[in-house]
């Protein structure tokens, strides 16, 4: 009955989805009469468009609203539709279709159109009901059927199609979490920051996220109550929607016997490994790509529609898409590559009152890649200049801030820039000042630095992004009585905000993590550098006790392996001696360890203990276990911490002896080890003022006194050799530990990191120090309450739980697979 | 042309974010390190200042900070950035099926030659 319609040659389409029409539609339109035309489709529903699912689950979308070609256009255009059967066989010598019913479908050419299915991961569970993928409208029929019973709900899968189903799940009343495998949201599309923004968007709309989560089972009596993760946890959920990628549907094709990778392999023109079959849609595999996005799929419908209805010149080539989240009010915009180019470079902007992240990504002068996350309105023109790779020398500068800044300033000058702005222009951002204002102020209230616009007008006093715009509109209005202030030293060159500034915002705006930091500060660089990760670690370290979850990938290596690195990459081991003092137990465990692990050189050090050079990194657990097992701990010889306490033997052995150093000596090291502070922290007692210890050169030492006890600080006998000041004399012991825990907390909370106590003291003063803890005894009280309190949670030995298992992966080297790899 | 040599060196997910891991072929440490994008890259774990062992470094971008003095060496090309210059091999590196593959090809024959 089909080949009554004429003698015109037989086209079959297997797939009646958005691809297989599609192509249909371009053959149409370059050849209108050209085959007798059929579409076989195991779906009873006439094509719709999948990529409004989620609008259709959202409520914001009716069905109908979503159909693309419905029963009027296969009419109109005398196709045979076969829907509702599916497609059982290829014949390729016969070049006939075998059906489900029994029926052949005889063709002249195939196209095969056969999509995808979603991938589930094999687990426990699977088929419980409850638990459904988001691929077609009967998926959305279920899930919306339990969003009417309401409850939790969890999506498995935190790319864009099952951020998309998280989100309408939640517009229609559902508890949403997302479970995703990867630490970043969109791992394919995003960066961390953005994810990291994009978390905080979603929980503002009522979804939790749970990174790095692996499903290990679906859990349910009779029906799924939840999922059991990988790391013992377990989320309840009434449904559970998987999103977790896709495999194309490569069944038919492989039983013909036509050329299958991960899917149907096709050339430039669509075609398979059979002149006479082609292949269209999320079932193809090209030059080792395969395809989910539309863009792509409508460039391969043209391509095959130049092949069968044209001349075939039109090509299909893998070209650079862009990637845009539907999440109403979460704009998220990604394009073309983050990774793999020869000298790639970031250009990196934040604004953070208006929560806005955006990324490019150069390489050798063009744009290769960009994330756009609360602004994405450029998104396209940046994708046109990737895909185009024209050079953007010209445009640089301006180009982060997209199409209408750049090509208004086109060929200007940056300060002409400034002044041809007109004086409602926004200069600052995050305080709302325009042009005029500023100018105003400048003028009026006769303003000649950068610090004094700051005060009046609030411009540039927040992010500070805009100080080079308000500095050239000094320029441009005082002409040449204005002079370029010093300005403050950054942290490093991914920001340009000094310490003390990071430090105040930490506390001011609560940021308890580095993205937030990075976001809030405006960043310039995506994830920060070897300089400024360990300070913002340290920093969050010591605002944020006990909460703040030390990360291990900003930490050097010595104090991430918790030994000192050596220059032939072995490793150095000081185990603590309180005081200095030791027992003939410890060193026997010492040298059995040494012997044991063939360690080669032992060694006193100046801080009265014993080292162990060159211990190779594997051996670090286990030396550790050993020395744990004679009781002793790390001694933070590697890190920027509480180092050692030297004492003298004091009134206990020696006749000069006013007090016992020894005993105090080892009270404060008990007290104080294992905090982290911003450098290295070295203390001494010295029981009379002979000075045994040498007390006068460390960053805070003892001096006993008939009478009490000196408290010295800010020495140091390093590259700078500088004694100490005293700060006060208190009576007891007491006094004297209350006041070190004191110095030692207002110096953890103040300092730079890396500034030495000694520093610390030359840049805020002695005086200022003395204010703060000997004449103020509720502050002093204050800051020793703090350190006792960050002690609770610094006080564990990262020996010994190196040594019970944590982190074993650090020491551990990778076993390649190949006999001859293996060390 | 070298003839490509891939290996298997283990599970994908044994490389931590911002991180690397380390293993020898025949006599050569190599590092694979992830970046904090999630790019897989691998690198003989030689410094070109003086040999340190960059898998122990501090990862940021697509670089990673030599633990010994602080060079910063690209994790795509093995280049010396800013002022340094020096050059450590980058190997290709692809993670199939949640394993990690890195490709010796190169060094295979210049250590049997
Ligand atoms: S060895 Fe790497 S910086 Fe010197």
């Amino acid at each position: 009955m089909f080949d009554a319609r004429s003698q015109r040659p037989r086209l079959v389409v297997i797939g009646n989805g958005m691809a297989g029409c599609r192509a249909v539609e371009e053959i149409i339109a370059l050849a209108p009469d050209k085959y007798a035309i059929t579409i076989i489709g195991a779906e009873p529903n006439v094509n719709y468009n999948r990529i409004m699912l989620s609008p259709l689950l959202a409520g914001e979308k009716t069905f109908d609203e979503i159909v693309i070609n419905d029963r009027a256009w296969y009419e109109a255009n005398a196709i045979d539709l076969i829907a509702g059967v599916a497609a059982t066989a290829i014949d390729r010598d016969a070049k006939n279709v075998a059906l489900a019913d029994g029926r052949t479908v005889p063709y002249d050419q195939l196209i095969l159109a056969t999509g995808s299915t979603p991938f589930v991961p094999p687990v426990p569970g699977v088929d419980l009901p409850g638990v459904v993928t988001f691929r077609d409208a009967e998926d959305v029929n279920t899930m919306k059927a339990a969003c009417d019973r309401g409850g939790r709900a969890v999506v498995i899968g935190g790319g864009l199609l099952g951020l998309e189903a998280a989100y309408g799940l939640a517009r229609n009343g559902m508890d949403v979490t997302v479970l995703h495998l990867m630490p970043i949201l969109m791992e394919r599309q995003l960066d961390q920051s953005a994810s990291h923004l994009l978390t905080r968007a979603l929980a503002a709309r009522g979804i939790a996220v749970m990174l790095e989560a692996k499903t290990t089972a679906f859990v349910g009596d009779g029906r799924v109550e939840g999922v059991q993760l990988e790391d013992g946890g377990f989320a309840p959920a009434d449904l559970v929607v998987v999103s977790a990628g896709i495999r194309p549907n490569t069944a038919l094709a492989q039983q013909a016997g036509l050329d299958v990778a991960r899917g149907i392999t096709v050339n430039h023109t669509m075609q398979t490994s059979d002149p006479a079959i082609f292949a269209v849609g999320e079932c193809v595999e090209f030059e080792k790509q395969l395809f989910g996005l539309v863009a792509p799929i409508w460039d391969q419908c043209r391509a095959l529609a130049s092949a069968l209805g044209g001349d075939g010149a039109l090509h299909f080539q893998c070209s650079d898409t862009g990637t845009k989240l539907k999440v109403s009010g979460c704009e998220v915009y990604s394009a073309g590559l983050f990774a793999g180019h020869d000298r790639s470079e970031d250009i990196v902007y934040r604004d953070a009152a208006r929560g806005i992240y955006k990324r490019l990504v150069l390489d050798n002068e063009r744009l290769v890649g960009a994330v756009l996350f609360g602004d994405a309105d450029d998104g396209p023109w940046y994708l046109s200049l990737i895909k185009s790779g024209e050079s953007i020398v010209d445009i640089r500068e301006s180009l982060i801030f997209g199409r209408a800044v750049t090509e208004a300033l086109a060929g200007v000058n940056p300060s002409d820039a400034v002044a041809a702005l007109p004086a409602t222009a926004e200069i600052c951002g995050c305080n709302g000042v325009c042009k005029g204002t500023i100018v105003e102020a400048i003028t009026q209230k006769n303003l000649t630095t950068l610090d004094d616009v700051r005060s009046v007008t609030k411009a540039s006093g927040s992010c500070g992004s805009c100080t080079p715009l308000v500095e050239s509109l000094l320029a441009a209005t005082l002409g040449d009585g204005f002079e370029r202030g010093p300005s403050i030293k950054p942290v490093c060159k991914c920001t340009d905000h000094g310490h003390q500034r990071v430090r105040e915002e930490i506390l001011a705006h609560g940021l308890k993590s580095m993205p937030e930091i990075m976001q809030q500060l405006e960043w310039k660089t995506p994830d920060g550098c070897a300089s400024c990760r360990p300070a913002l670690n340290y920093y969050l370290l010591c605002a944020w006790p006990g909460d703040y979850k030390d990360d291990k990938s900003s930490r050097f290596i010595n104090e991430r392996a918790h030994g000192n690195i050596q220059k032939d990459g072995t490793f150095s081991v000081v185990p603590r001696m309180w005081g200095g003092l030791t027992s003939p137990a410890e060193l026997r465990a010492i040298a059995d360890v040494a012997d044991k692990f063939n360690i080669p050189t032992v060694k006193v050090t100046g801080g009265q203990r014993i080292d162990l050079l060159g211990v190779k990194k594997e051996d670090l657990p286990a030396v550790w276990a050993d020395l744990g097992a004679a009781g002793m701990v790390s001694g933070h010889a590697y890190g920027k911490a509480l180092r050692t306490v030297k004492t003298c033997v004091g009134t206990d052995w020696c006749r000069f002896g006013t007090q016992d150093s020894t005993g105090l000596g080892v009270k404060i090291e008990k007290f104080m080890w294992g905090s982290w502070t911003p450098a290295k922290v070295k203390m001494a007692v010295s029981g009379c003022p002979r000075n045994c210890a040498e007390a006068t050169c460390k960053d805070v030492g003892v001096i006993c006194v008939d009478s009490g006890y000196e408290i010295h600080i800010g020495g140091a006998a390093g590259l700078h050799i500088k004694g100490t000041e005293v700060l006060c004399k208190v009576t007891t012991e007491a006094e004297a530990l209350e006041t070190i825990a004191a110095i030692t907390q207002f110096y953890r909370e103040d300092a730079h990191y890396l500034e030495r106590i000694y520093k610390w003291m030359a840049r805020v003063g002695l005086d200022h120090i003395k204010a703060c803890i000997v004449d103020d005894s509720n502050n002093r009280r204050a800051l020793h309450d703090r350190f006792v309190l960050s002690q609770r949670d610094a006080q564990v030995d990262p020996w010994a739980e190196r040594a019970n298992g944590a982190d074993a992966d650090e020491f551990t080297p990778l076993r390649p697979a190949l006999a001859e790899a293996a060390e | 042309m070298n003839t490509a040599l891939w290996i298997d060196v283990g599970a994908a997910a044994a490389i931590p974010s911002r991180g690397a891991r380390r293993f020898m072929f025949r006599d050569t440490p190599i590092a694979v390190f992830r970046a904090g994008d999630g790019g897989l890259f691998a690198l003989i774990d030689r410094c070109p200042h003086k040999g340190g062992p960059l898998s122990e470094g501090i990862v940021h971008a697509r670089s990673v900070t030599c633990p010994l003095h602080n060079w910063v060496i690209s994790l795509e090309t093995g280049n010396a950035q800013g002022s340094d210059s020096g050059c450590t091999h980058a190997l290709p590196v692809e993670a199939r099926d949640g394993q990690v593959f890195v490709d010796v090809g190169a060094l295979s024959l210049a250590a049997s030659a």
